[in-house]
């Protein structure tokens, strides 16, 4: 892992903050149960719903090339 | 130097010779629940028993965070200066991600207040103050050590106790036993009542440590530090604090399987110090292992027992929200206990303690569970997310925002409560009061001290104010009121509250109702209302789950 900074993302504004908790708790809920392979199939369904939402092809490569850059 | 633990002496109780006439209030508990309460009913001019196992005080420094809002209503009850002096007042919180900050909080950015946003002071040091403050009430406060209750019962509308002393048992009788009997309360087991809630498998190391040298390091400010995968205990979290007389709090995340007993050694805890400290001496204090759990009743009023503090409630300490909570429901108890027993309202005002202080409870039962799960994932879905939550909070403000070693105690808002006349308002209606500075007729004065232990109105701005029975005035930045009237100073009062506005005070401090032009009939009717007229009498005004026994 790199933690350099010119290797890393550009901060985003915050987005999720007064509810930030309650989204972590929701997140963890739905988790819940899950062996670690099903765990792993939900994330992706929640990306590509994510996804989904954003709709804008631009924003979402920033962010897949900006998620990377922290690997 | 460690803390000189008195013992109070135990005087035989009139009741081991001849019965005792009954009496209005009984508190089952001499911690800091109990004894506020006994102190808040005093200054009400209700009397009480207060009966306590023991002969002296909390063992061990447990809760060390007090919050604004107790330092508040410790205020009202004339111990909050005493409190801040002694105190070591801090009011930020950094986070750190192995040896890197990665996110501080300001929970006080402001000026203006009476009180800071938390002052550090040891769980014996509070109650100590506690007791002597009782001692000011002779006539109306009678603390008993050495009485251990061993039962109860509730015959018809009175509850008779039987109390083990060293020179025997004894009964009493009591209008109201008010359960202030801690976590294991006994006074609850007797009763039957279910308290489940989740349960946390980790072990958390609680260390206190006496050293000259500060672990802030130069600065010296004191701050609360919370590390997760710290370089000294790594994989783990822990937590520092500071307390007087140079007592620092440790507080270490252990494994789940940890052994409790083996942990809980100088053999195991000195090299987990000498890790964080390095070769500063010390002299270890005090220290304990827990584990924590977040559990409520389903009801804190049953009939003629009333549980407060953590009889009613437990929750892990992260966010410092059991004392606080407790000394919450106290400030809530104290001036309805103390209308029904003068007769000044229905019994089933007591029915809005059990909602509103199980509102508290629920709110900090869900930010002290979050912040426990948040530090402790409980799989490696959960532990991912919290890895890379901590990975991304090195730069991402959404992603420092997330992490949560505790969400610390605020006063507990009280909208939607049924003794609360909806309003619009900068503090809102059912909001604890929020306090600013004033100069005033007899000079500089606070918000909270002109303002709490009664119902008062307060008119900000040029509105003015009807005179209502039982209803107090103050006017702040006018001049022409037949009542005491103050001036903003600096207009911290006018900006936090607003111009041209009344409000309706409750006893308590909370908000009860807000007025642009208050007539009489309006603010009276606000008043009852406050005071349970609008309660119904053979119903609980908020939904109820079952009580299971
Ligand atoms: C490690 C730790 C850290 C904490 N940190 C904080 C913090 O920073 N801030 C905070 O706000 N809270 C904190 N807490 C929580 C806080 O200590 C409790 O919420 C608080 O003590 C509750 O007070 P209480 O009066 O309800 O109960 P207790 O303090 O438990 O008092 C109950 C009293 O009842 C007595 N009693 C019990 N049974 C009987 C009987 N049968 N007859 C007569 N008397 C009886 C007991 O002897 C005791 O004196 C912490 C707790 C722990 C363990």
């Amino acid at each position: 892992m790199s933690t350099d900074s010119e290797t890393q993302a550009r901060p985003a504004p915050d987005r999720l903050s007064p509810n930030q908790d309650e989204f972590y708790a929701a997140l963890m809920a739905a988790h819940a149960g899950l062996s670690l392979d099903d765990s792993h199939a939900l994330n992706a369904r929640l990306v590509l719903m994510m996804a989904n939402r954003i709709g804008d092809i631009q924003v979402l490569e920033t962010i897949l090339r900006d998620a990377r850059k922290y690997s | 130097m460690a803390y000189e633990y008195q013992t109070y002496a135990f005087e035989p109780p009139p009741g081991l010779t001849g019965p005792e006439p009954r009496h209005k209030v009984v508190i089952v508990g001499a911690g800091p629940i109990g004894l506020t309460l006994a102190i808040d009913l005093a200054l009400r001019g209700v009397p009480s028993v207060v009966l306590d196992d023991n002969n002296v005080v909390s063992r061990g420094s447990r809760a060390i965070c007090w919050s604004k809002r107790t330092l508040e209503i410790f205020d009202r009850l004339g111990l909050g200066e005493r409190m801040l002096a002694r105190g070591v007042t801090w009011k930020v919180g950094r986070q750190f991600h192995g040896a890197q900050e990665v996110f501080s909080f300001d929970l006080l950015p402001e000026d203006g207040h009476k009180y800071p946003a938390f002052i550090n002071l040891q769980q014996y040091y509070v109650e100590e103050y506690l007791i002597e403050r009782a001692r000011d009430f002779p006539d109306l406060i009678d603390l008993r050590f050495c009485n251990k209750v061993v039962d109860h019962r509730e015959i018809d509308r009175f509850v008779q106790v039987e109390i083990e002393t060293p020179s025997g048992l004894y009964k009493l009788e009591t209008d109201w036993l008010i359960a202030c009997d801690g976590a294991k309360s006994p006074t609850r087991e007797r009763m039957g009542l279910s308290f489940e809630g989740q349960v946390f498998e980790e072990q958390f190391l609680i260390a206190d440590i006496e050293m000259e040298h500060s672990p802030f390091g130069d600065a010296a400010v004191p701050e609360r530090w919370f590390w997760f995968d710290p370089p000294f205990h790594p994989g783990k979290s822990a937590l520092l604090h500071m307390q007087p007389d140079n007592i620092y709090r440790i507080d270490l995340q252990l494994d789940v399987g940890a052994d409790a007993k083996a942990e809980a050694t100088e053999e195991k805890v000195m090299p987990r110090i000498r890790a964080i400290v390095g070769d500063t001496p010390f002299r270890l204090d005090w220290m304990s292992v827990y584990k924590f759990r977040c559990i409520m009743l389903d009801r804190f009023v049953h009939g003629r027992v009333i549980f407060a503090g953590d009889s009613a409630h437990v929750v892990s300490p992260f966010g410092a929200r059991g004392g606080n909570g407790g000394i919450q429901d106290v400030d809530n108890l104290g001036w309805k206990l103390a209308a029904v027993i003068g007769g000044q309202a229905n019994e089933n005002l007591l029915e809005s303690y059990d909602a509103e202080r199980r509102h508290g409870a629920e709110e900090n039962i869900l930010n002290s569970a979050r912040s426990t799960n948040f530090m402790t994932p409980k799989t490696g879905i959960e532990a991912l997310f919290r890895a890379e939550t901590l990975r991304l909070a090195h730069n991402q403000p959404f992603a420092r925002k997330l992490l949560n070693s505790g969400r610390l105690s605020l006063p507990c808002g009280l909208e939607g409560s049924a003794l609360i006349t909806p309003g619009a308002a900068q503090v809102a209606p059912g909001r604890a009061m929020v306090d600013a500075p004033l100069d005033g007729p007899h000079g500089a004065s606070w918000l909270i001290e002109e303002v709490q232990g009664r119902f008062v109105l307060v008119g900000f701005g040029s509105v003015p104010l009807p005179e209502v029975a039982g209803v107090a005035r103050i006017g702040v930045n006018q001049r022409n009121g037949d009542y005491p009237c103050f001036t903003a100073r600096s207009g911290h009062a006018i900006r936090r509250y607003g111009s041209e506005k009344a409000y309706l005070f409750r006893p308590d401090g909370h908000v009860a109702a807000v007025f642009d032009a208050p007539d009489a009939a309006s603010v009276a009717a606000a008043r009852d209302r406050a005071m349970g007229a609008e309660m119904q009498s053979d119903e609980a005004p908020a939904p109820q789950r079952e009580v299971t026994a």
